[in-house]
């Protein structure tokens, strides 16, 4: 399993500089300046820009300026926003825990979704439950999360009038009553991108759980004479987990993208709302730098899931 | 029929819901196994042997499967009406079974020690230390090294002979009075296959188990079968001892078969060619009226393609389905 | 093997013996089977049919300014209600709708030429530029997609205006952006595909012939490969279509007076309140285009997907 383990983290390294060489070459390719916006600020004489220009190494040659732009990516040396001038990790700090939570819970739910529909479908192909469900799967993959954003702010905010379409970081309460409004205003933005990730889930597990319920070992286990749920609990659903990773791993970047329009939507302040205004407000130290960091966090979830499958699959870690 | 049989089947008809109608993959079958003994079913593929077997432990999936008619009964209680935990409590713990891919019949994610002691601590209520232990037990009674330390391996960490073993062991391991082997050593190499088959003899030596045997080899059936039934077509068409069985046969299609296994003790000058069986077996979705194999058979007669020929009793323990078994010695 | 499932070993004589037909019918036969794919192949043809067919018939103009009508909803004048400049909404949806679909269909064929030729080098050549080649598929499936698409657009986006225009611009940029994220899936399917016909009896044969490679590829191998990528390229028309949405939701994609069903979306969405019906019309067209393209997709895999029918 070590060996696995360190093997895994060997391939996840390469992957991380070939989407830091991905994003420094759109960087660099791109026309104008990134210090546009102190060319444009009147406070800041051309000499100096030149000197800040020279000390940040913006006339090197192109290999050494991604060198040193990778090890200040790498430090954490992401420089100050445009527009507030704080530095952009504080800035990225404050914002991440807010989008982990929401993306976190959403994600949960999704599971909640998915495992017993997906598990329950497979069991009994072709009833009624199964093509309802599956039709309801479709349609849940097939409606943006920005349109059933509206819909659900619609109908819960302005029709029913139940819960804030507008999420508000510094809630003026305490204690429980913190707690209360916190959920109240989360219940949206989680059950928007949750919803969403469970419709694709759901065909997933269907499908992995269809594909094992017909293999020989599954027979074995009914020779046996075990329990229908033991067999369908500990040797068809825990075999299906083995692609349902695989397949959620691959999902984690339109997860991220997800909860990026999330945010936007119900004004949630996360990472993902802050690119969005950092975008609309030409700050591209913030930009680059959440870019950055949400490559490394889909990185990272694609190794969590690497060391899920070996956990899952002795095939595999016992090699 | 003096002493009642372990096993009984009789009459029994599984058909299969397809898109094209039902196929009667199993159209009126009996067959009758005895403590102790080994019994071989033998016949083509797509005959119904596979289903028969798995029929008795219900493990065929239903639908689009379906028990149309007949009984199988196991020390006087019949299986065919029993209820879902009914059957699980006979599984593995008074009928084992042994199915024929060896290399995909264990679930890989779990130790092959897990899997024994799942079945045992199931049905004999042992503790997992206890049942670890047995299921140790049950790995070096049949001959698997280092079986203490080897429980802890995954399937994927044994060969296709050793997991064979070790789906033997399943079957075993709670002590049942039957064991039915599904094609045991089809998938396996030759000389492997007959390790196998050996353990299989030593097994029901040492334990006394009876084994229903699938196969469609005869050199198996030679070597193994106290007694053996052949299958055509969803129907059993002989039924002998094995030391009849292979000195007269009396169906034709019995008789084609023997003739098909190739002989070593020939000499290549006496220019016997290995014979084939002509032509295809019937679609069971609308099978011909008569008996199924005259299409094939070399003496049919008008008679055959009317009248099903009935199983009759032609010398002790020595039935056969055919309106001209008396006349068609070989 | 004929012993584990017993009910289609048997059937399969008489499966053989109905009536042979060619590949395209069966393919069809199968299709039709589909009921969802069938009904939704309908109603997507509707919908394109609308789109081009449309500003023909109603010919009301797009950004004819009218305050006297501001944010009013569905009436006979105008069915589908206008917005807060007194705008005719089924005229800019049907306008609109044109580019939500040119956009859809161009960054499928962005995707799936790229994915082709991608695929086909890393089949045909094998060895260390095939494994190089599937990092970098692996690699752009591993890519934060939305964010990186944000990044280009942002850094991109007025340079590309000043040379070809405005909405030519946004137009190609969001095309080749979007397809240049989208071809992975099927870079995969034509390598697999090559990979497993490089070594049968066909291919080797015209090899012996004397095929030349690009010849063989584009003969014998491609089109054995077509199902498998005509169902990706329909689910990518989808995911192009939501993509384009998403960027116009943003407030990144289309300019205002390029009325996309996405970017009508974002200009309605802070209405919500008094003109409802403005959300909702262009994103139900969203939908009802991605949804009945979905189906229409699992339609073909149906059909045209050798693996799942065999």
């Amino acid at each position: 399993m070590t060996q696995y383990l360190i093997r895994r983290l060997l391939i996840a390294i390469p992957s991380l500089l070939g989407i830091s060489v991905i994003l420094f070459t759109v960087l660099a390719l791109a026309p104008g300046d990134p210090f546009e916006e102190l060319a444009t600020n009147p406070a800041i004489p051309p000499e100096v820009r030149q000197q800040l220009r020279a000390s940040l190494g913006m006339d090197d040659p192109i290999h050494i300026r991604y060198f040193s732009w990778l090890a200040a990516m790498l430090r954490g040396e992401w420089g100050y926003s445009f527009v507030s001038r704080i530095p952009v990790d504080d800035l990225i700090l404050q914002r991440l825990p807010t989008t982990i939570a929401v993306i976190g819970a959403s994600q949960v739910l999704a599971l909640c979704i998915a495992l017993p529909v997906g598990v329950y479908s497979a069991t009994r192909p072709y009833s009624i439950f199964d093509q309802i469900a599956n039709t309801l799967a479709f349609i849940g993959f097939s409606l943006p999360t920005f349109f059933t954003g509206l819909l659900f702010i619609l109908f819960f905010s302005i029709y029913l009038d139940w819960l804030p379409f507008v999420y508000n970081a510094n809630i003026n309460a305490t204690g429980w009553k913190w707690w209360w409004e916190q959920i109240r205003q989360s219940i949206m933005p989680v059950a928007v991108l949750g919803l969403f990730q469970g419709a694709a889930w759901t065909r997933y597990v269907r499908s992995a759980v269809l594909d094992v319920i017909r293999l020989d070992h599954v027979t074995t286990a009914r020779a046996k004479g075990l329990p229908e749920s033991r067999i369908t609990m500990r040797h068809v659903v825990r075999n299906a987990m083995i692609p349902v990773v695989t397949l959620v791993a691959l999902q984690m970047p339109a997860v991220f993208g997800g909860a990026i329009v999330t945010e936007q939507i119900f004004r949630v302040p996360g990472i993902g709302s802050l690119l969005i205004s950092a975008i609309l407000a030409n700050d591209t130290p913030v930009i680059m730098a959440v870019t950055f960091v949400l490559s490394a966090l889909v990185i990272f979830f694609n190794l969590v899931a690497d060391i899920l499958y070996g956990w899952l699959d002795p095939r595999i870690s016992y090699r | 029929m003096s002493a009642p049989r372990l096993l009984e089947i009789a009459g029994l008809k599984v058909h299969f819901k397809t898109d094209d109608g039902w196929v009667r993959a199993v159209d009126g079958v009996d067959i009758g196994v005895d403590a102790g003994e080994t019994l071989c079913v033998v016949g083509e593929s797509g005959c119904g042997k596979t289903v028969t077997a798995k029929t008795i432990l219900k493990l065929i999936d239903m639908p689009p499967g379906r028990i149309v008619a007949g009984s199988i009964t196991w020390q006087g209680r019949d299986l065919v009406p029993m209820t879902g935990a009914q059957m699980r409590a006979i599984r593995t713990k008074q009928i084992g079974f042994i199915f024929q891919e060896p290399m995909t019949s264990l679930n890989p994610v779990y130790t092959v020690g897990e899997q024994i002691a799942e079945a045992v601590r199931m049905h004999e209520g042992l503790s997992r230390r206890a049942a670890m232990d047995r299921a140790a037990e049950m790995l070096s009674l049949v001959h698997i090294p280092n079986a203490a330390r080897r429980v802890h391996d995954y399937p994927h960490q044994f060969s296709g002979g050793m997991r064979q073993r070790v789906m033997i062991a399943m079957a075993l391991s709670c002590n049942p009075k039957l064991i039915i082997a599904d094609e045991p050593t089809t998938a396996l190499d030759v000389t492997i296959q007959a390790q196998i088959l050996d353990l299989m003899n030593e097994m029901k030596e040492k334990l006394g188990t009876a084994i229903l045997l699938i196969t469609h080899a005869m050199g198996v059936v030679a070597e193994t079968a106290q007694r053996v039934v052949v299958m055509y077509a969803g129907k059993v068409v002989e039924e002998a001892p094995v030391g009849p069985l292979f000195a007269t046969p009396r169906h034709p299609y019995t008789q084609g078969l023997i003739r098909s296994i190739p002989r070593l003790d020939l000499a290549a000058t006496e220019h016997k060619r290995l014979e084939a069986i002509p032509g295809t077996v019937p679609s069971l979705l609308d099978p011909p009226p008569g008996c199924r194999f005259a299409a094939r058979c070399r003496f049919a007669q008008a008679e055959c393609r009317s009248a099903e020929p009935p199983l009759r009793e032609l010398a002790t323990g020595h039935k056969v389905a055919c309106h001209f078994a008396e006349s068609i010695a070989a | 093997m004929a012993g584990s499932i017993p009910a289609s070993a048997t059937a399969s004589p008489a499966a053989a013996s109905r009536p042979r037909v060619g590949p395209w019918k069966e393919a069809w036969r199968r299709f039709r089977k589909h009921r969802l794919a069938v009904v939704s192949a309908v109603v997507l043809a509707m919908l394109v049919l609308a789109v081009l067919i449309g500003p023909l018939v109603w010919r009301v103009p797009i950004d004819e300014i009218d305050f006297t009508a501001r944010l009013a909803g569905p009436s006979w004048e105008h069915p589908l209600g206008t917005d807060d400049l007194g705008q005719d909404l089924l005229a800019r949806m049907l306008y609109g709708g044109r580019i939500s679909l040119a956009v859809g269909v161009t960054a499928m064929f962005v995707a799936v030429g790229l994915g082709v030729l991608i695929g086909s080098i890393a089949g045909m050549a094998g060895g260390k530029l095939d494994a190089a080649l599937m990092w970098v598929t692996d690699l752009f499936l591993s890519l934060p997609q939305l964010p990186v698409l944000l990044l280009i657009i942002y850094l991109f986006r007025d340079s590309l205006k000043d040379v070809v225009g405005p909405e030519m611009g946004v137009f190609i940029l969001i095309v080749t952006v979007i397809g240049l994220f989208n071809w992975m899936p099927v870079a995969r399917l034509v390598r697999a595909q090559f990979f497993s016909l490089r070594e049968k009896e066909f291919v080797e044969a015209a090899r012996a012939l004397g095929a030349s490679r690009i010849r063989l590829v584009v003969r014998h191998i491609l089109p054995n490969a077509l199902g498998p990528v005509i169902v990706a390229a329909t689910i990518d028309v989808a995911a192009a279509i939501i993509a384009e949405s998403t960027l116009s939701f943003l407030g990144l994609g289309f300019p205002p007076d390029i009325p996309t069903w996405g970017r009508l979306l974002f200009d309605a969405k802070d209405n919500l309140d008094f003109a409802p019906h403005w959300a909702l019309f262009p994103g139900l067209a969203i939908f009802l285009a991605v949804v009945t393209i979905n189906f229409v997709g699992d339609g073909l895999r149906d059909a045209l997907d050798p693996r799942r029918v065999q």
